[in-house]
């Protein structure tokens, strides 16, 4: 069958270029990385090269790069870290220290404040517009003499919308809190200066930009105060130990390389290519429309609201055509669960459930597009036929 | 006879139709020999598979029994994709809890604060099996859907009709389950396995090494895995807010004289003898409850059966709704051995039964199936 993947939010394919890098990292060059001796030290070397690909992909300093697991692990490092470091000025009377975050964050950061909140940190969940944009100057009053941490997604998972950082940034520094950033959707999609945007934390994964999974970083920026995660050997500085996955680290150091170059072809082929999607599946599905339209987002990611379908029936349907594409989440059964970011943004809960995303890779093609124009609309047309609201709709309407 | 020679004589399918067909698989033996079986007479398989409760809800029900026995649990949804592996077919997990909570658990749960006693199944049948799930299996593009069923489906060509009948294997029977279903709901439903007997399943399931061919059956209610409906209703109550009525109340005989104090009606049923919480010189038990009244009325045995009783919501599945009554064998529950009645239709929905010979424990909540030899004409629920 002929398939077409379009979910690259959700990972990406090793780079051919990354493969190649990686492969003399599982045999021939195997030594560990901490390794005193000659083969120890190569592998340290091409760590350390790694470093360099990545912190030139965010405008930082090689020793402000840590390796980690992931998204989760560096998201999980950067709230955890931070949180358990701070220290309440006594003067501010409050016992309890505060966070703020925004309601549309992706689970590791979600769950991780949930699991503070049990422990009696308090948290601010900044709402969204029905664009996917936090209200700045409802951001400012949150911030309180006890807050200790801003965390706040640069762009999402599940609509592409891309958050002010810049700004966001300035009001962080301007109250002297840390700010932590899930760039996670945004890393090799869209420019990063973590000195422009003044974030102290920054979390990137590798499968998201064609590296492989299990491999992440996160930006500490220096000086910042921040408790390690795991405890064990001396590996990068003693504050991420465990044995450097160095084949993973070379990856995603070729991978971030890669992203640095190609990131303005690539931003303009995806976002062209996404347009004529969204155009064209706007043209050919009566009644559909695009969420979150109005909000600057990442140029490879398309959300749509088709009323009167399941988004769980069109998804396996178009997965049983040969089209790969996403609701919102999934839960552990595998099952989809009404999105969270998609209640948040004020869809009611049937245009949640009636959403599908639709996410371009590097090498997505015309031909991509043009499938998924030909299978999508009869899909929905299908899907419609058999709904019985939306037949009901349809009637009172003629 | 072995199983193979059975498998190979089976039918054809009642229809020529070879498109997809969708089966809906619990993770169970009998469900994954169903796709198995379609699978060897060359259909193109997609197994679904419904979430229908979130494991996090009423923890404290969960226990710290085997994963197997909990509901919905992911163990099962492993099972189900597991044998879609091995057998090499498309499989998904569909989530289908707030249809499952409105139309199956909330009802159960209403029904027994009602003082009635109700069978979840039938509402899942009827209501969730083959009705979002069916058209969620159309949806994606199949034409029928399958189930793991004891029971058999025939188009008749004289009447036009399609009739449910009994299992071939009576002790695995399960179409008392399966009044509720319409004309077009029967018309795209499979039930590969009523010609079947459970050990031919299994035989089958071993035979083309169904990772699953040696799991135990799970007898008890899906979303009740302990099997302790009182401990459930209490916790759901609880958890949505209604007001369990549940303060001690009285026992009462026939006579309305006061012989005892009960702990809530809910933890009772029609026919019950256990619990009754005092001693009497013969056995008492349970003759009817009122919950407006928080009164459980109790009698001798002999005072519990009944005659006549009242349907309900009544669906003729082999017929038409008949202008006269007719004669039927009816069974009033499932593991109820049909017993030789006429019955009366009063309107479209409703009917009278009439049993030749008194019968123990007429239970409002249960449905009455009425019976013409293995061909099911029709039930109704029990008023």
């Amino acid at each position: 069958m002929n398939r077409v993947y379009l979910d690259f939010n959700a990972t990406t394919p090793v780079e051919p270029e990354v493969l190649d890098a990686m492969l003399p990292y599982f045999s021939a060059e195997f030594a560990n990385a901490a390794s005193i001796h000659t083969p120890g030290q190569k592998a340290g070397a091409a760590v350390e090269t790694a470093r360099e690909q990545v912190a030139a992909l965010i405008g930082a300093r090689p020793q402000e790069i840590v390796f980690t697991s992931g998204g989760t692990e560096s998201d999980n490092h950067a709230i955890f870290g931070v949180v358990a470091q701070s220290i309440l000025a006594v003067r501010s009377g409050e016992t309890a220290k505060h966070i703020i975050t925004t309601a549309i964050e992706h689970e590791a950061v979600l769950n991780a404040c949930q699991a503070l909140e049990k422990e009696g940190v308090r948290v601010t969940y900044l709402p969204t517009d029905r664009d996917g944009q936090i209200d700045l100057e409802q951001m400012r009053p949150a911030i309180r003499p006890e807050t200790v941490l801003i965390t706040i997604m640069h762009a999402n998972n599940e609509l592409g919308t891309v958050q002010p950082l810049e700004e966001i940034g300035r009001i962080a520094a301007e109250a002297d809190v840390y700010l932590h950033t899930d760039a996670v959707q945004s890393a090799g999609k869209i420019p990063i200066d973590v000195n422009a945007s003044r974030v102290d934390l920054l979390s990137l994964s590798g499968h998201k930009l064609y590296a492989p999974k299990g491999i992440g970083a996160l930006y500490v920026r220096g000086g910042t105060r921040l408790r390690q995660l795991l405890y064990g050997g001396h590996h990068q500085r003693g504050f991420r130990p465990g044995t450097e996955n160095v084949a993973g680290i070379v990856g995603l150091g070729k991978a971030a390389e890669i992203a640095c170059k190609s990131l303005a072809e690539d931003a303009r082929r995806a976002s062209t290519l996404r347009d004529r999607l969204q155009q064209g599946l706007l043209q050919r599905v009566p009644q559909s429309r695009v969420n979150a339209a109005a909000a600057p987002r990442t140029p490879n990611t398309t959300n749509l609201v088709f009323p009167g379908v399941e988004g769980e029936a069109l998804l396996i349907a178009l997965d049983l055509k040969g089209l790969a594409c996403s609701t919102g989440a999934a839960c552990s059964s595998g099952a989809v669960e009404p999105s969270h970011v998609l209640t948040a943004i004020g869809l009611p809960p049937e245009e949640a459930r009636a959403s599908l995303r639709f996410s371009l890779g590097r090498h997505t093609t015309s031909a991509d597009i043009d499938f998924a124009l030909n299978v999508v609309p009869a899909a929905v047309a299908q899907l419609r036929e058999l709904s019985p609201t939306y037949r009901k709709e349809a009637a009172a309407k003629t | 006879m072995n199983a193979a020679t059975q498998f190979d004589t089976l039918p054809e399918c009642a229809e020529t139709q070879r498109g997809l067909i969708a089966v809906a698989m619990s993770g169970g033996v009998d469900s994954s020999a169903v796709a198995a079986l379609l699978q060897q007479q060359g259909r193109a398989v997609v197994g679904l598979t419904m979430q229908l409760w979130n494991q996090r809800r009423l923890p404290e029900l969960q226990g710290d029994g085997p994963a197997q026995h909990r509901c919905c649990s992911l163990d099962d949804v492993y099972d189900a994709k597991a044998v879609a592996q091995h057998l090499n077919f498309p499989h998904y997990v569909v989530n289908f809890e707030e249809q499952f909570e409105a139309r199956v658990v909330r009802p159960f749960v209403d029904q027994y604060l009602a003082g009635r006693t109700p069978i979840a199944c039938t509402n899942c049948n009827t209501d969730v099996k083959f009705e979002p799930l069916l058209r969620m299996a159309r949806q994606i593009g199949a034409e029928r859907l399958a189930t793991g069923h004891y029971a058999r489906i025939r188009r008749n060509d004289q009447t036009g009709r399609w009739e449910l009948l009994r299992a071939r294997d009576e002790t695995k029977d399960q179409s008392y389950f399966l009044w509720g279903l319409s004309q077009e709901q029967l018309s795209r439903s499979d039930f590969p396995l009523g010609e079947l007997t459970k050990e031919e399943v299994r035989a089958l399931a071993r035979r083309v090494n169904l990772p699953v061919a040696e799991k135990p059956e799970s007898m008890e209610l899906c979303f009740v895995p302990t099997g302790n409906y009182v401990q459930f209703i209490q916790a759901y109550s609880q958890e949505r807010g209604i007001s369990l009525r549940s303060g001690e109340g009285e026992i009462v005989n026939e006579n309305g004289d006061v012989i005892g104090r009960h702990n809530g009606v809910h933890n009772f049923t029609i026919g019950q003898r256990k619990g009754l919480g005092f001693a009497a010189g013969k056995p008492l038990y349970v003759l009817s409850i009122d919950p407006e009244k928080n009164r459980v009325v109790v009698g001798e045995d002999d005072v519990l059966r009944k005659t006549v009783c009242e349907v309900e919501a009544v669906n003729w599945i082999s017929r038409e709704e008949p202008s006269a009554p007719l004669r039927a064998f009816a069974k009033i529950r499932h593991k109820h051995e049909p017993a030789p009645s006429t019955i009366e239709p009063l309107d479209v929905t409703v009917a009278r039964v009439t049993f030749d010979t008194p019968q123990r424990a007429i239970t409002p909540g249960q449905a009455t199936v009425f019976y013409d030899g293995d061909v099911v004409l029709g039930g109704g629920w029990i008023r």
